[in-house]
């Protein structure tokens, strides 16, 4: 069995911890600033405005 | 209640309730000490107590069909009034608190009443108990209306709601007899930590299952928040309280944990605990109520997503900040100290979207105590996350660290924010629950707005006052190189600030009270008299004033 040390941990949290959140980062920046999700995002805010207190049928 | 369940529900409601009861016998009797037997008794009147609650309409005809049309908010309504409750007896016990940090014979001789059990007492009352029992009330509300859903079932949200204060009250009566873990805002014990986990996972899936039957395309923000408070605070409930009882019959157990890895798994769950319990939750009740009572919709929807996922990814890392200059790896505090400095991007994006969505509508801020208070809440959640950001940078928390001013830190979030959102928000929902025009009294709700801000503004300028003299005392040499000054002297030097702290927790809890006051005459008024009230309506602006013109 592989022997998994703490500066082998340490020196993958380090690395590979790195790029993976700035690649999370990047992923949330293209689907917040999507053209095509601005429709959905504005109906969104405004339809809790809406003072219907029913559910839809 | 009951009458309102189906047929089904009812017999699933006793079926629940009396193996409740039937564990409680158990631990009663195999009970080896005598704090585990009497929370056997507890269990054992509880189960008894719901199993009574749903007898009583056990046999009442079939709720009508013309329910499926309407929300269910029954649960909420009661998760208010708990809260309300939680929220006076939280604060009594921590204004009690505090008068006694500045006179210690206030324990009155009592072993109970040590300042070692009355404070957790206070923090669970008021975080898990007022803070928890707002946030599922307003949840099951929000989730309703933003799916344009009814809940699925009806049991399920009465057993998340019931189930979850009868672990506050095992919590809080374990302290009370000297039962505790030792790990802060983690305190209780195996048994009340598996209890949890089950209603938890409860909670979860019904907010699932009600998202699942959403009629909206796109899952509105203050849902995310929401559910990101139920998800991570199962994760870390689970994780921190790993460990094993000494034996089925015996309140004690061993973490699973030691050393510095038991340091930071505490308090990788402690700051999460901040973020995802007292931020993330109330930050999905500021992205419904605010927008909703202002009128007006959220100033970036854009800046909601970018600060929710900053916010869920940033604070997972800044733990570690709790454990500066300590046995903990000088590269994981910094770790966390970093993650900390970044997450005022994100905290600054939830605070300055819900003071641009105010502007415009100052007028209406001006007006509404209401909206006011969330208003300030988001002033108080900037300035105490920027103060936050501010601690944790290493050199800085050397000053702070063990001092009052962490305790004025938290308490700037906790009073100014958290409280005051959730006192907004509920005095928005009450009326729209109840189906009133307004609340009992307008007059009231400003009142308490402003024994609130007072007490709060109070308590932390004498907590940073106090905390920085104590830090700088504890660091003061003199010329032959020893300390200029002994314990006894940095606590004769508090103790102005101690007295100044307990008088504004009093203000704090006056407001309190006059809210629960205010609350519960709103919801008597529509019991005495379910019309809409007349009288004191006000009268509309082209009534009055063609009523101006008869005149002249």
């Amino acid at each position: 069995m592989m022997d998994i040390g703490h500066s082998a941990l340490v020196g993958f949290a380090k690395s590979y911890g790195l790029f993976y959140l700035i690649a999370f980062s990047v992923a949330v920046l293209v689907y917040t600033y999507w053209p095509s999700n601005k429709k959905r995002f504005d109906r969104a805010s405004k339809s809790i405005l809406d003072d219907e207190d029913k559910p839809c049928p | 209640m009951a009458s309102l369940l189906t047929k089904n529900e009812r017999q699933l409601a006793l079926g629940i309730s009396i193996l409740l009861a039937l564990v409680g016998l158990a631990m009663a009797g195999a009970g080896d000490d005598r704090a585990y037997a009497a929370h056997g008794i507890l269990i054992m009147v509880f189960g008894v107590g719901t199993a009574f609650l749903t007898i009583s309409g056990y046999h009442a005809p079939e709720p009508p069909e013309g329910r499926l049309a309407q929300y269910y908010d029954d649960p909420s309504k009661v998760g208010i009034v708990l809260a309300m409750g939680w929220a006076v007896f939280g604060m009594f016990i921590g204004d009690w608190v505090a008068w006694l940090l500045a006179y210690p014979e206030m324990t009155f001789d009592a072993a109970w009443s040590s300042f070692g059990r009355l404070r957790p007492v206070h923090t669970t009352g008021v975080i898990f108990g007022f803070g928890g029992n707002a946030l599922i009330a307003t949840s099951f509300h929000v989730m309703q209306r933003t799916s344009r859903a009814r809940m699925p079932d009806q049991l399920s949200p009465w057993f998340v709601l019931l189930g979850y204060n009868l672990f506050c009250i095992l919590a809080v009566s374990g302290y009370f007899m000297g039962l505790t873990q030792s790990k802060e805002y983690a305190e209780p014990e195996w048994y009340a930590d598996i209890w949890l986990v089950i209603v938890w996972v409860t909670y979860l899936v019904l907010y699932l299952r009600t998202l699942a039957r959403r009629q909206e395309p796109h899952i509105y923000v203050a849902n995310w928040y929401y559910l990101a408070f139920i998800l991570v605070v199962a994760v870390l409930h689970i994780v921190n309280n790993l460990a094993m009882p000494i034996s089925l019959t015996q309140a004690k157990s061993y973490s699973a944990f030691a050393g510095v890895q038991d340091a930071m798994t505490q308090w990788w769950y402690g700051h999460n605990a901040v973020a995802f319990f007292l931020t993330a939750g109330f930050l999905g009740m500021l992205y419904y109520y605010l927008p909703k009572r202002a009128g007006r919709p959220i100033y970036s929807y854009r800046m909601s997503i970018l600060g929710f996922w900053g916010i869920t990814f940033f604070y997972m890392w800044a733990g570690s900040h709790h454990l500066h200059y300590t046995a903990l790896p000088q590269w994981v505090q910094t770790l966390g100290m970093t993650f900390s400095v970044m997450l005022l991007v994100p905290s600054w994006l939830a605070a300055a979207n819900a003071l641009l969505t105010l502007n415009g509508a100052w007028h209406k801020v001006r007006d509404d105590a209401t909206l006011r208070f969330m208003m300030v809440a988001a002033l108080f959640y900037g300035l105490s996350t920027f103060e936050g950001s501010f601690m944790a940078i290493r050199p800085v928390n050397s000053l702070s660290h063990y001092t009052d001013w962490t305790v004025g830190h938290v308490h700037a979030g906790a009073l100014g924010w958290v409280a005051l959102i959730t006192f907004g928000s509920i005095y928005a929902v009450v009326p729209w629950l109840w189906k009133r025009q307004g609340m009992y009294s307008a007059k009231l709700v400003e009142a308490h707005f402003w024994l609130a801000l007072v007490g709060t503004l109070i308590y932390v300028f004498a907590m940073w006052n106090s905390g920085i003299i104590q830090g700088l005392m504890w660091r003061t040499y003199n010329e032959s190189g020893t300390l200029a000054y002994s314990f006894i002297d940095s606590l004769i030097a508090m103790h102005p600030y101690y007295v100044a702290r307990a008088i504004g927790g009093l203000f704090f809890l006056i407001g309190a009270v006059i809210g629960s006051y205010n609350i519960w005459m709103t919801v008597r008024a529509t019991r005495e008299d379910s019309r809409e009230p007349i009288a004191d309506r006000p009268v509309p602006a082209v009534a009055r004033d063609r009523a101006l013109q008869s005149g002249e």
